[in-house]
């Protein structure tokens, strides 16, 4: 059966067995006699460690508002999967749900509605005490200079007035680098949201528009590390040698495989993410395109891949709320997840697909909404309308 | 019925879209043929507001149709209403206090909607009490639709509607959704759930794909073999209590269940649980035994589809049945030493495309016998297969569908469209627009050929869908193929829809439905799962 599957892992052939979930109570109970199962497992024993220390899940909160059981229940879901770091992008363009204390304006102002779709400061704490429960990091980011609209209407003058002529169109750009006052808001800021999340590392944004380099410095005061998005590096901005780059786009400048050698020539940690973003969605089971994907097969010596900390599953929120997010994440992160922590060589497809079918029928049972990958059935479909 | 129209007339007719400081989009969807808002607005008290018969109505209390329906549409309206405190003081005067529902014709409360039902009704609110009146009991379930869908709570918390006159009815008397329970086992409660959706969006059939090659979940009374061994586990069926639930939850809404048993193709299941039934494909090298379509070469086929086809005619009282006919593997047929035996012996099969007409036309004479009529999945017409009269084809394949209409309308039979709006073909971005601009009438032909049309299907086949995925999924994507389906055909703006379609999608997922969005943005009130 499968225990061909084992030599490559390096085990002993004679203790190795199939990988199915422990307690699968199904094959125990006559079909035609209802019981109360029991719960079996195999005296085992596995070494375990991943083969990447950074494996994340992104999700975007200002496009569309995630009540904070959704976020909840994705760190569950995400510790079923050994996941290990929640990328909050918790504002952007559309709405502010964070709420500020040293600029209350930008959440009155800038959420979708300020008493139903925000993120109190206990809201924040209780997302960082559940993660770390589940021995998952919280990586907030705070997207700038791009992806800013929604911080106008609380903070006048922060983002750039574009003309008309000579006369103000009454639109708004990016974040205005030339004046004072914001580079003031930023100190504070960033002061703030240092304190709010006890993680090293702070997600600055920098996508889609040219960075304003000053920023980092603002941040390495608060002693905090960042992470940005590949066109800080791609525009050549210069940035700290501890900066960890993320790699977002699949084919600009270069492909990503080549981007993550060219941000790993130059000594810098990576991110990998252009390959695994799971809002786009296609008919059949395109989790078996992520799976696919080989984060290491780029030139490089074996430093530079050492400089490869892992990656992320994105989940863009332009057309997910919680009514969907749960079947769109899962078990398609999934795929993602293994890729991640499992050695390079556990590659095969059909052995994949036969443990992610099963994988997914246990998350049913746990009461995770995740969509099916194939025809078939699970034991206890779900039922929770 | 005069002054009905006096106080249509009297309403400032006002532009649905409303100007800056005029009306707010109430966002109707589907949107009704005619509407007429006025400015002057209305608020309704969630503790005294009642939903009642009109006197002069054919029907009566004793209609428990309609009574399930006042009381579920006075949930809608005031929903979590319950929950909150007592609602604010409403001046009396500006108060609508009653809507009554008025059947002009002589309507059984108890009948089962068919595909010449009268679903249109007529819509007055104005004064302290609204009027809504339809020939049949199945406008008043429309026009409460319509009718929950005026009011919206004000800044204040004030149930508020505005005064109103509008007419409705239906551009096509078929509008469906297609559910796929063989693939995936769709429990009961996602059934009806799909069911409430499918009424929130004026879809009148449910098309139930109930058996394929994968599973055979119906429990057949008269075959119990057929499920015992064909579904997927013996809790994955639907006994015949859950089918009479799912009918009758059906009917109260308006909604037709249209049974398919598709054959003789994608047939796998049923030969686990009746014997002899499959043809045996030869193939050259056997490692195991390959079966194909059933076998048209035996009586006891014609024996076995009789006697299935009489229970399903008994417990699925609407007027048709699909009867499938896609994608017959033709050359298992052909290679089978038993069916060459046998189209030699009858000199009239040219080629095995007869056998596959022989096949449907036996198909078609039974349920002919049991007074059912018959619709079929394009190939048996495509491959030349002489049809009943009335027997309705269902185009799907999606190249040049517009062509097949044509063809299917001009040799006479009437015609339903699925062909665009296969809704399992996810793809990112806002596909609902591309469902929205189809035109079930944009192929050549007379007016004769278009008047073939009775309507059309957005289909959720499940290969990767169950009850995980269903909600979202049809939500509000088939909205778009609902309104398409029963609003004009002017009504063809996707920029204005977008503004009423957000509008009812929010209000969806007020109600329960988890219907995803259509782009970024927000509704007062987010989904969450009862936990």
């Amino acid at each position: 059966m499968h225990r061909e599957r084992c030599v490559g892992l390096g085990l002993p052939t004679a203790s190795c067995w199939p990988l199915w979930p422990w307690g699968s109570e199904g094959a125990l109970c006559p079909d035609t006699v209802p019981c109360n199962p029991q719960y079996f497992i195999n005296k085992t024993e596995i070494q375990d460690f991943p083969r990447f220390p950074h494996r994340g899940l992104l999700l975007d909160t200002s496009r569309h508002f995630l009540p904070v059981s959704t976020i909840l229940d994705t760190l569950d879901t995400m510790a079923y999967n050994k996941l290990n770091v929640l990328h909050w992008h918790v504002v952007d363009d559309p709405s502010f749900p964070y709420e500020s204390l040293t600029f209350p304006q930008l959440t009155r102002k800038g959420a979708y509605n300020p008493i139903t779709h925000v993120y109190t400061t206990q809201d924040v704490k209780d997302v960082i005490e559940y993660a770390r429960l589940r021995g998952i990091r919280v990586l907030a980011e705070f997207d700038t200079p791009g992806h800013t609209q929604s911080w106008g209407p609380g903070v006048p003058g922060l983002l750039t007035s574009c003309y008309s002529g000579s006369q103000p169109s009454g639109t708004f750009g990016p974040v205005n680098p030339i004046l004072n006052s914001t580079y003031e808001f930023m100190d504070t800021f960033f002061l703030e949201v240092s304190a709010a999340f006890p993680d090293f590392y702070l997600h600055l944004g920098g996508d889609e528009v040219d960075f304003t380099c000053w920023l980092l410095d603002i941040v390495s005061t608060y002693d905090k590390g960042y992470v940005v998005w590949q066109e800080v590096f791609d525009n050549k901005v210069k940035i700290q040698p501890d900066t960890i780059v993320q790699v977002w786009r699949e084919e600009v400048p270069v492909p990503y495989l080549k981007e993550l050698e060219l941000i790993t020539a130059a000594g810098l940690r990576a991110l990998l993410s252009a390959p695994w973003y799971l809002n786009r969605i296609s008919y059949g089971p395109d989790w078996q395109a992520a799976y696919k994907v080989e984060p290491l097969a780029f030139e490089g010596t074996a430093e530079q891949k050492a400089l490869v900390i892992g990656g992320e599953a994105c989940m863009w929120g332009e057309y997910v709320d919680s009514t969907n997010l749960v079947p769109r994440l899962w078990p398609r992160a999934s795929a993602v997840a293994e890729r991640l922590w499992s050695a390079s060589q556990v590659a095969d497809l059909d052995f994949a697909s036969s443990r992610l079918a099963r994988f997914r029928c246990e998350l049913l049972r746990r009461g995770v909404q995740a969509e099916p990958i194939g025809v078939g059935y699970c034991n206890e479909e779900f039922d929770h309308w | 019925m005069r002054l009905h129209l006096l106080l249509c007339a009297l309403l400032a007719p006002a532009p649905l879209a409303p100007a800056a400081s005029a009306l707010r989009n109430p966002g109707l969807w589907p949107l009704p043929l005619s509407v007429h808002l006025s400015p002057h607005l209305l608020h309704l008290s969630p503790e005294t507001f009642r939903i009642s018969h009109h006197p002069a109505s054919t029907l009566g209390p004793f209609c428990t149709l309609l009574q399930k329906a006042f009381l579920r549409y006075h949930g809608y309206i005031f929903g979590a209403h319950k929950t909150r405190h007592r609602s604010p003081r409403l001046n009396k005067h500006g108060q609508l206090q009653q809507l009554t529902a008025l059947v002009v014709q002589d309507s059984e409360c108890d009948a089962f909607p068919s595909i010449s039902s009268d679903e249109s009704y007529a819509l007055n609110v104005s004064g302290s009490v609204a009027v809504l009146k339809a020939n049949e009991v199945w406008g008043v379930l429309r026009g409460l639709e319509t009718f929950s869908q005026l009011i919206y709570e004000d800044s204040d918390r004030k149930f508020t509607i505005n005064e109103a006159c509008i007419t409705d009815s239906p551009r096509f008397p078929h509008r469906g959704i297609l559910i796929d329970t063989a693939r995936h086992y769709l429990p009961v409660k996602t059934i009806l759930k799909t069911l409430d959706a499918m009424a929130m969006n004026k879809f009148n059939v449910l098309h139930w794909h109930i058996v394929d090659d994968q599973a055979f979940p119906y429990q057949s009374a008269t075959f119990p073999q057929l499920s015992k061994k064909g579904s997927y586990t013996l809790t994955h069926v639907y006994r015949p209590k859950d089918v009479r639930e799912v009918i009758e939850f059906a009917r109260r809404r308006g909604i037709r269940v249209l049974p398919e048993f598709d054959t003789p193709g994608h047939t796998q299941s049923w030969g686990k649980g009746q014997k002899n039934l499959l043809t045996v494909c030869d193939a050259k090298e056997k490692f195991s035994t390959v079966y194909g379509p059933i076998n048209p070469a035996l009586n006891s086929t014609y024996t076995f589809l009789s006697r299935l086809f009489a229970e399903i005619s008994r417990v699925f009282p609407d007027e048709f049945i699909h009867l499938g006919g896609d994608e017959v593997d033709l050359l298992c047929w052909k290679s089978n030493a038993e069916i060459q035996k046998f189209m030699k012996q009858n000199k009239r099969f040219k080629d095995v495309r007869e056998l596959e007409s022989f096949y449907i036309q036996k198909v078609l004479n039974i349920i002919s016998t049991l007074k059912k009529r018959p619709i079929i999945w394009q190939e048996a017409f495509d491959d030349h297969a002489k049809l009943h009269p009335d027997t309705v084809v269902q185009v799907w394949i999606n190249r040049d569908y517009h062509l097949e209409q044509a063809r299917v309308t001009a040799a006479g039979y009437p015609v339903l469209l699925s062909a665009p709006w296969y809704l399992d073909y996810i793809n990112s971005g806002e596909d609902w627009r591309a469902y929205y601009a189809v035109e079930p009438l944009n192929f050549p032909g007379s007016e004769r050929q278009k008047q073939l049309v009775l309507g059309g299907e957005a289909c959720l086949w499940g290969e990767f869908v169950d009850a995980t995925n269903l909600m979202p999924r049809l939500w509000p994507r088939a909205s778009a193929v609902g309104e398409r389906l029963w609003s004009n055909k002017e009504v063809s703006s996707t920029k204005e829809a977008y503004n009423r379609l957000t509008v009812h999608r929010c209000r969806m997922v007020r109600r329960g439905i988890a219907a995803q969005p259509l782009f970024t943005g927000y509704c007062d009130h987010e989904y969450n799962i009862e936990k």
